[in-house]
Order: structure tokens, then C-alpha cells, then sequence
């Protein structure tokens, strides 16, 4: 199915050439965005149908963050991608990892072909990412809630060795139910590591019910800063918001960056749009070719 | 065994500028000289041991050699997902250590004891279990752990457990050390159980009773090589351990026996009960629960080879 997703190269990616303020100092254009997270999105669609996968909604949520993430923010290079300077980015909700592989290979950490095995028997691309399944994939993810303590690991690493990378980690807000992500959240500021960035895909879901009525997770924002964080709110689908608020980091208050992003789960495709089924179903053929048409692909 | 412990992670975090210790809140002042030699390398954790297991994947995943350390149970079960998943899964370098197992902290009751650890660190893929024997065999088990490009779990007495070698053994990672030899029995300890397997040894040579004794410090890999011969040469091989039956150096051996024929020794092994103590005790207490006295077991002994003898 041609999607007009082109092969995963820069090269061959016009839109994506300078996509890229740590590649080429120039900072896309919301267009230039908006046709990159339809195209995600496209895709995304695609893997999901083909190979039965659930989550798409959770998926569709954080297109935009992964999107100016590894586009405009991360300092990792397809060319290089296990540079010891490299910023790193762990993807803790690992459940969406469709949004990470078909953001990944976008890029050209790896070909398309590799992207298209996804979810069949023998690929490296499983469901959830494997540890270091391809080229950008910081860590296996999929049990939520080790994300962050992770990153804040590869954060003392990076003050330790007096290396100067950053560490970015994006999780759901339903993983913000796990003790550890409170444990992490305690730590980082006591070790003063303001190169570690939480950002949270606040979709207001979780698999069974509003994130809300489930654990009281509001507010949100409030928490981070309670716990010790600079911490930001803004719309997780607005690009410009997005490169704003992470193109300063660190932000200078010497505090580890929270990033509550506030996002529609199902972002893109009218139907799917906020509504939890979405978090298990798969698009049947009509779905499929319904959404495509409204993320204006065909 | 901690002292060793912390005395040779001090040195070793002098000559490798990547050693970090995490430690979950304990080893007050226990730790002063490592802060004094590398301040910036020590991370007191607090009480939240699945963060610390995490982080410490993180800085091995950034190249760092992190070793990680609290309570026994904390350090095993209470983040047992962690080590799984960023430790194993993911195989990277990181030395979980855990102090007071099996039965040290008996006086603080079940929540501090830990016969369950050895169980279940072992069945995890790319894991390495050592369990060292005396403050000798943990300098050396750390130093040998550090070698290893993938997560390894040291399972720690207490202070003050007798030092049953006379200077520092040669120790190899999955390798027995014999101890004492002997002809008729052959006695496999792991840990802290070594100094009870060495009077053991010796009241049997007294009954005449020719006892082998091996320290088996490491559980996962097995010493197969050793376990060959034993199993060949003597007609009761022991294993003795502060740990349950289940799934410990016993449970594991039995396992490594079942997959073999013609095998000639019997298993006999000592270890705690499918149980928790409610009760109060200490260490000595709790081991005389569960027969793991020298005197029980060497009775346990004679008595099966007097029964085989029977036969």
C-alpha cells in the first residue's frame, strides 16, 4: 500500500530534510509538521491493520511530541546513532511503539523494509521495542514505569563522565500510576539534574478508564512542581508549543524539565478521537480507508 | 562479610573510574572511606529500591559499572520486575548486591529474612548468582563480578561470620573451592552456611566419616565439572544453604541431577522449610528451626549412610 511515506532515508524524505534544528539549524515549519504527523499517523494506521496490533489510539496521541522529539530536539544522529555524546531518548510508553519505529525509520535510522516486518513472526520489531531492536531504540519498553528511572540513570551518567547529553523520556500518563515514577520523580531533584526531562502524553486515558477517575492523577503539572520539577503544561499537539518548551533544556532553575503535554488519545482520525475503545481495536479494511482519507493521504 | 565488602569496593573504586555505589538508605558510615575516595560516585538511593535497580541500568547502559546495595529482600524481591526487565532483558553490567540473606537479620523477622532470593535471580536469563562463603570469598566475588559484561547478584551474610579460608583462595566465577578433602561425603555449601559446613566436615572425620567439603559460591553457572565428579565418586553428596529448599543451590542441583543417568551419589539437602517464622529469634535460633545446626546435620548425614549402607 502506497501511503506516500517515502523509503527511510533523509535523503529520499524531502519533508524531513531540514527537519531538524541539531541537523541543519533550521526549525521546520508547522506545515511541514503537519504533513510529517499525518504521514506518521498514515503509517501508524497501516502497521496496526496489517499486523492486528492494538493501541493505535495510544499511539496517535504522541505523534506530534515524537515527531519534534526526535526531529528538532534529540541530538542523535542516524548517521551515529550509538554516539557515547548522544542525547538519549526513552520511549516509556512502549506500547505506542508503532509512533516510535515509524518516527525512527522516517528519519532514517532504518529502512522502511525493516519497518513494514513489524509484528511479523521473527522481526526485530515486536509489539513492544526489544532492548536495542534497531538503531535509536534506547531501551526495551513495554512494562510501564522503568522509563524514567532509566533516564535519570543515563542522566548521572551524563554529569558523572561530565558528558554533556541529555536525557528525554516520554511516558503515558496511565504509566504516572507506578510507584517508580514517584520514586524517580523524588531523586531527580535531589540530585539536581537538569538535564532530564519527563514529558507526559496526558491523553486522559488509561486502558479501562479516565486516568482522572482512576487514580486522581490531576493536577498534574502540580505534582511535578510539588515533587521538585520545573515543570511546563502545553498542548502535546501543537508543534511550535512543543520545540519551544524543549529547545530549553536544560531551562536554567538547575531542576530536572516536566512536560505535561495535553493530548486527545486517538489524535487525527475524527472517530477514534477520544474514544477509549480505540486503546484495543484493531481498524478493520473500511476503517482503515476511512482514516487515510481524513488524514488526507488519499 | 560487608566490611570486605565495602573495604574492597573502595579499592577497586580507586583504580576503575566507572565503579558507582547506589546504596537503598543502609550502610550508615559503612560506607565513609568510599565517599571520601570517589564522593562523586556514591548515590544514597533512599527507601525505593525499584528506582535505584533502573538507574543503575541506565548509568550501565551509559558505560558506568554500578553496583547497587541494600537489604537482601529489598534488593531482590521488593524490585524483582526491574532486575528482570532493565538488568536482564536488557543484559547490562550492573553487581546487585544484597546484604543480610537467608537467615542473618533473623531477629527482625520474615520481612528481613530471605530464602527466596537464589530462586528466583537464578531462573532469570544472562543472571550470574554467587553466594560467598567468607569475607575472603566476597572481595574476590566482586572484583570477579565487576569482570562480567552482564548483571550479577552477590548474596551477603553479615559482619563478623568467621573466615574460613586462611588467606584470599583463587576464586573463579562458577568454579567450587575445595575446602577440605575427603572420600565418603561429599558437602556442597553456598554463602554463609560454610563455616557450619566446615564443623560438619570435621565432626564426620572424627566419626570417620571421610568428608569432602566445597565451597559452592557460585550457584548460576553450576560447576558442572564438580558436580560431575561428585555425583561419580561419592555415594552422598549435601548441599547445605540459608535458603529454601525450593529453588535454591539444592533445588538447582536436583534439577542438573534429573537431566542425568547413571549417576551414583545420593542428594541429600539441607536448607529452610516451605514455612515463615512467626516467632522471635536470631540467627542461631531460626537455624536450629530449620536443622540447620552442625549437629542435625551431621546426624541427618550418618543416619542416610547408614541407610544406604542397609541396603
Amino acid at each position: 500500500m502506497e501511503l506516500g511515506l517515502t523509503a527511510g532515508t533523509r535523503e529520499s524524505a524531502p519533508v524531513f530534510e531540514h527537519c531538524g534544528l541539531n541537523r541543519l539549524g533550521i526549525a521546520p515549519t508547522d506545515a511541514e509538521y503537519d504533513a510529517l504527523c499525518r504521514r506518521i499517523r498514515g503509517k501508524v494506521l497501516e502497521l496496526s491493520h496489517r499486523a492486528k496490533t492494538p493501541h493505535l489510539a495510544s499511539a496517535f496521541s504522541c505523534v506530534e511530541l515524537v515527531a519534534v522529539l526526535l526531529g528538532s530536539i534529540v541530538k542523535m544522529s542516524p548517521d551515529n546513532p550509538y554516539d557515547p555524546n548522544r542525547d538519549r531518548f526513552v520511549f516509556s510508553k512502549g506500547h505506542a511503539a508503532t509512533t516510535l519505529y515509524t518516527t525512527l525509520s522516517t528519519f532514517g535510522f532504518f529502512p522502511e523494509s525493516v519497518l513494514d516486518t513489524f509484528g511479523t513472526a521473527g522481526s526485530t520489531l515486536a509489539e513492544q521495542p526489544s532492548p536495542r531492536c534497531q538503531p535509536g531504540v534506547e531501551a526495551a519498553t513495554g512494562s510501564l514505569g522503568h522509563g524514567l528511572s532509566l533516564g535519570l540513570g543515563m542522566a548521572l551518567a551524563s554529569k558523572i563522565k561530565e558528558q554533556s547529553f541529555r536525557t528525554f523520556v516520554l511516558m503515558s500518563d496511565g504509566e504516572c500510576n507506578e510507584g517508580s515514577v514517584w520514586e524517580a520523580a523524588m531523586l531527580a531533584p535531589a540530585q539536581r539534574l537538569d538535564n532530564l526531562v519527563a514529558i507526559i502524553d496526558f491523553n486522559k486515558w488509561q486502558a479501562t478508564g479516565r486516568s482522572q477517575e482512576v487514580m486522581a492523577l490531576s493536577p498534574l503539572k502540580q505534582k511535578w512542581e510539588a515533587f521538585g520539577w520545573s515543570a511546563y503544561e502545553i498542548d502535546g499537539h501543537n508543534t511550535q508549543e512543543i520545540l519551544s518548551v524543549l529547545s530549553k533544556v536544560p531551562d536554567g532553575s538547575g531542576r530536572p524539565v516536566a512536560v505535561v503535554a495535553n493530548t486527545v488519545k486517538g489524535k487525527g482520525v475524527s472517530f477514534m478521537e477520544d474514544d477509549n475503545n480505540w486503546h484495543y481495536r484493531i481498524p478493520s479494511e473500511e476503517e482503515l480507508l476511512a482514516a487515510r482519507k481524513e488524514l488526507g493521504l488519499i | 562479610m560487608r566490611n570486605a565488602f565495602a573495604s574492597e569496593l573502595t579499592t577497586i573504586a580507586g583504580q576503575n573510574k566507572d565503579v558507582v555505589l547506589l546504596s537503598g538508605d543502609i550502610g550508615n558510615k559503612l560506607f565513609d572511606k568510599f565517599k571520601e575516595a570517589a564522593p562523586k560516585r556514591f548515590f544514597n538511593c533512599g527507601v525505593a529500591e525499584a528506582n535505584m535497580i533502573s538507574a543503575a541500568a541506565g548509568m550501565a547502559m551509559c558505560g558506568l559499572r554500578p553496583v547497587a546495595y541494600t537489604i537482601t529482600p529489598f534488593i531482590t524481591s521488593r524490585c524483582y520486575e526491574q532486575i528482570k526487565i532493565d538488568l536482564c532483558y536488557h543484559n547490562v553490567p550492573v553487581v546487585v548486591v544484597g546484604v543480610g540473606a537467608g537467615l542473618s537479620y533473623a531477629s527482625l523477622g520474615a520481612t528481613h529474612q530471605s530464602c527466596e532470593d537464589i530462586a528466583i535471580l537464578r531462573v532469570l536469563p544472562h543472571m550470574t548468582v554467587i553466594c560467598p562463603g567468607d569475607a575472603h570469598e566476597v572481595r574476590s566475588a566482586l572484583r570477579e563480578a565487576l569482570k562480567i559484561d552482564g548483571p550479577v547478584y552477590i548474596r551477603l551474610g553479615k559482619k563478623g561470620e568467621p573466615l574460613v579460608h586462611p588467606c584470599q583462595p583463587e576464586f573463579k566465577v562458577g568454579r567450587g573451592i575445595v575446602v577440605k578433602e575427603g572420600s565418603d561425603v561429599c558437602i556442597l555449601s553456598t554463602g554463609n552456611m560454610l563455616p557450619t559446613a566446615v564443623e560438619c566436615g570435621e565432626e564426620l572425620t572424627r566419626r570417620q566419616i571421610s568428608t569432602r567439603v566445597v565451597s559452592l559460591h557460585t550457584v548460576k553457572p553450576l560447576d558442572e565439572q564438580l558436580l560431575a565428579e561428585a555425583f561419580s565418586s561419592y555415594s552422598l553428596v549435601v548441599t547445605l544453604e540459608e535458603h529454601s529448599l525450593a529453588g535454591g543451590l539444592g533445588g538447582s542441583i536436583a534439577e542438573w541431577q534429573s537431566d542425568r543417568i547413571g549417576l551414583k551419589a545420593r542428594l541429600l539437602r539441607f536448607g529452610t522449610a516451605d514455612a515463615y517464622l512467626h516467632e522471635s529469634g536470631n540467627q542461631k535460633y531460626v537455624r536450629q528451626h530449620f536443622g540447620l545446626t552442625s549437629d542435625s546435620i551431621v546426624a541427618r548425614i550418618a543416619e542416610t549412610l547408614s541407610e544406604q549402607a542397609g541396603r
